[in-house]
This record gives C-alpha cells, structure tokens and sequence, in this order.
C-alpha cells in the first residue's frame, strides 16, 4: 500500500493541501479528481517522494518514508514511477527516446535489450527511437515517458493528468497499456486527472474514484 | 524570411571556420617555411611601412610585422586559451558545488565569489605572478585565479533553473543520485554556457597578458607575443606608425570574433528547440 497520512503541503504562504489522506492499494486503479490548482500535482510528487510535506507522514508498503528526493533510498524511489502531465518537459531535451526509455535501466544496472521490448509494446518503432524530443510529437513522448515509468516495474504508477494533452485515440492507447501492466504484475495505480468521465471509463467497478475536493477536510 | 536568416547564419559560421582553418594552417606552418627570423634586428629598414617585401610593415627594431603576428599570435592565443580553460574549470567545479549543494555550501561558496570579486583583479593578479617566476606560467595561473568567478556565476544560475526542470524529478523518481544528475543531465546542457563563457574569456586574457607584459611581469620582452607587439607598437603610433599595433590588434580580434561565432552555433544546436523557434 502506498499511503499518505494527513499531508499538509504550502508554497510560501498559500496551503495546497490541508491533512490530506489517500491509499493506493496495489492491484486496483485509485482516481483522484479535482479542479485545477486543488493539489493534485503536490499530492502526486509528494507521493513519488519528490515533495517533502510540511507535515503529515507517506509511507510505501509499511515503509516510512523519511528522506526524499535524492535522499530518500533509490529501491524505495524505485518502487514508485511517476508519469508527468506535459510530456515535453519531462524528459532531458538532448536524449534520444532509446536514451529516455534506457536511463532508469542505466541507473539500476539492468540489462538495456528491455528497452526495446518496453519501446515495442508501446508502440514506438525503431526509426522514432533514434530522435530527440524535439523531432516527435506529444502523444510519441508521452509513450516513451510511460515506458520508462514502466521500466523498472514500479510497485505503483502515478498518472498526473497524463493524457489530457493528447488525442482520443493515443489515450486509450496509453490507458490500455497501464492496464495490461497493472493486470500482469498487480501494481497500483493512480489515476490523477480533472476529467472525471475519463475516470469512470478508466477505474470501472472494481476501483474507487476520489474526489481530492472531498478530502480535502477529511484528517 | 526563414531561409535567408539560416543561410547568413551557414553563411557566418563557414566564414568563421574558414578563418580559424586558416590562422591555424598558418601558425602551424609559417615558422616552418619562413625565410626570415621573426627576432632579426634590422636597424636599416626599421618602422618601413607595409609593402610588398614587408605586407604589414617592420618595426621600430626592423622585425617583419607578419611573421611576429603569426610567433605572436601562437604564444597569446596558448596562454590565453590556457588561462581561459583553467578559469572556466574553477568557476565550473565552484558554480556547479554551489549550484548542486544549495543551502549553507552554496551561501558560502558564493560570498566567496563575493570577496573574489571586491579585490582589484589586476593587482591580485600581480600578486600571484609575483609568487613564480615570470613567464606563460605565471601568468596562466594569475589570469586563471581572478577570472573564475563569472563562469562561476554563470553555471549556478543555470543549474539553479535546471534543478527545477521536471526531466530532472524525473530522474531522480528513476532512482538518478546527484552524481549521475550532474554529469547526465547538468554538464551537457552547462557545457555551451561554459564554452562560451571561457571563449569570451580568450581576448581578456591576451589583454592580462598585455599588461602583465607591460610591468615587466608576463611574458619576456623580447618573445613576440600579441600583447608585448601592441605594447611596442604604441611607442611608435605616437611617430604616426600605425601598422605595428594595428596588425597584432586585428588578430586579437579575428580569431576571438570567430570562435564565438562557432561557439553562439554549437550553443543552438546542443539545445535544440522547436525548428519553428530557430527560423524566426
């Protein structure tokens, strides 16, 4: 279980979250809705342990955490990927997309040929995968950015509003893939989006949608 | 619109290459093939003005002008790109540990930039060459110690924006320490800045050597350097000779003006934007 307990998150003076609670259990789709600027992205990043909450406590399978960012263990950072909303601003401008997809396997020492499975299974073909962001289109990075989300098999995947950039059909594209993923290796996952419609296709009957305004007061 | 703009760049960037091709071939060769010594006193035709026997005219002490431009211009631009590629690696190691580090360490590290900066560069600079001996070493180090402190400026501010950059949570989600962020992520986008920064260095370095020469502190009086020639060759300008200081100036220029030509193009091209935003 992915769990943050009574996290409060400001910028300066403004709070985006007030002891906001939220479990992703693995195996299921969680949604998370709510009007943009309600702190969907600070719950995500802090749940990914990039965001260090001004109190409250995460955890990531009983484990607590207690450093974050690059302090925090790279097998607990690991256990959890995040998908990013704009696509573009993710990923090093000077990488190829094999680079992108590469990296997270580069880092933990695993073998680099999953790469090109993880590239396949995404749909991205062997001529897009020797251009720089700036040669492919948002929909092309945004499959490249979940591959490499998906490279290191995260226990649970976070999806910050990951396809509300992108057209109808590389959507289903991208959920389909998430689906298969959760379904093969029993990974949580986080649906963050404002789109509550794409959320109800997305979670079905055997997840749950919040709503991040309603949990707003619950401590 | 477009096209036009991109050819006078292709046009400008060709023109620059060609030149540094050329100031190289030369340097390289000409003392190889010279018939003449660049260090020949000859008293009967001194201060002749440039002509055919002599394209850039002699000096006051009869030295070909052309021939110590090319010695000269080898000596200045070694100690200058020397004295530049040690300040940019100071201010890189000093910007990116300040950058880096953030908090106490990079409050520190800049309030020593700070202190660096308040001393008059050219009386500390005499300082450390009085430490050694005079000569290229000295005055390597002196130009080197006093000028690290604006690249170091340089590649903190830009590591500042880019520790914000969501590609770099990104790699830190994927498990990336500091040390892989640094040499992965921030060196190569820094590397133009710094390239750049240690390019516009060159010309103030060739002038530290100047005026180091001057005080009798740089290079020996006798070494044909760009800076010890423009330092004669101010004598006789007040003769009205012009070309012994007019000759060495212009090849401070050209080579300086074409490295930051390649330098202004490697900068757009390892950072690629969207094609559309280059043609505009």
């Amino acid at each position: 279980m992915l769990r943050a307990d009574g996290v409060t998150v400001s910028y300066d003076r403004h709070r985006v979250l007030d002891r906001v609670s939220v479990d992703v259990p693995p195996g299921v789709v969680t949604g998370l809705a709510g009007p943009s600027g309600c702190g969907k992205s600070s719950l995500a990043r802090v749940l990914a342990l990039l965001l260090r909450p001004a109190a409250g406590r995460v955890s990531v399978d009983g484990t607590d955490v207690r450093r974050w960012r690059h302090r925090a263990a790279p097998a607990l950072r690991t256990r959890v990927a995040l998908i990013f909303q704009q696509p573009r601003l993710a990923v090093d401008p000077r990488f190829t997309l094999l680079d992108v997809i590469t990296e997270p396997l580069r880092v933990a020492r695993q073998p680099l040929d999953r790469a090109e499975r993880l590239a396949e299974e995404m749909g991205l073909t062997p001529d897009l995968l020797v251009r720089r962001p700036h040669e492919v289109s948002d929909g092309q990075l945004q499959r490249a950015c979940v591959a490499r989300a998906l490279a290191l098999r995260p226990r649970y995947v976070i999806c910050d509003e990951m396809t509300t950039m992108l057209d109808a059909s590389t959507q289903a594209h991208l959920v389909a893939r998430l689906e298969d993923y959760r379904r093969e290796s029993g990974a949580g996952v986080l649906a963050i989006s404002h789109d509550t419609e794409l959320l109800d296709r997305w979670c079905g009957t055997d997840s749950s949608i919040r709503h991040l305004e309603r949990l707003w007061t619950r401590t | 619109m477009a096209t036009v703009t991109r050819r006078r760049h292709d046009r400008s960037r060709r023109l620059a290459a060609a030149t540094l091709a050329v100031l190289g071939v030369a340097v390289l060769l000409v003392p190889l093939f010279a018939r003449l010594d660049q260090s020949q006193v000859d008293l009967h035709s001194a201060s002749l003005p440039p002509g055919l026997a002599h394209p850039f005219g002699t000096d006051e002490m009869g030295r070909d002008v052309l021939l110590r431009v090319v010695y000269g211009l080898r000596v200045s631009m070694l100690v200058g790109l020397v004295a530049a590629a040690v300040s940019a690696t100071v201010g890189t190691l000093v910007g990116l540990a300040a950058g880096t580090l953030g908090g106490a360490a990079d409050r520190l590290l800049m309030r020593i930039v700070d202190a660096f900066n308040s001393v008059p560069h050219l009386l500390f600079g005499i300082f450390i060459v009085a430490l050694f001996s005079p000569g290229a070493t000295a005055v390597v180090v002196s130009v080197g110690l006093t000028h690290w402190m604006t690249a170091a400026r340089i590649v903190r501010s830009e590591v500042l924006t880019l520790r914000s950059r969501p590609f770099v949570d990104a790699a830190i989600s994927m498990g990336s320490g500091r040390g892989r962020i640094v040499l992965r992520h921030f060196l190569p986008h820094l590397g133009p800045h710094i390239a750049l920064a240690a390019v516009l260095m060159v010309p103030h370095a060739v002038w530290h050597e100047t005026a180091l020469s001057f005080l009798g502190l740089g290079l020996p009086a006798h070494l044909a350097s760009l800076g010890n020639m423009i330092n004669d060759g101010a004598r006789s300008l007040l003769a009205g000779n012009w070309w012994p200081s007019l000759f060495p100036g212009l090849f401070v220029l050209l080579p300086t003006l074409a490295i930051s030509s390649l330098a202004q193009h490697w900068r757009d091209r390892s950072n690629p934007r969207r094609r559309s935003e280059l043609q505009l």
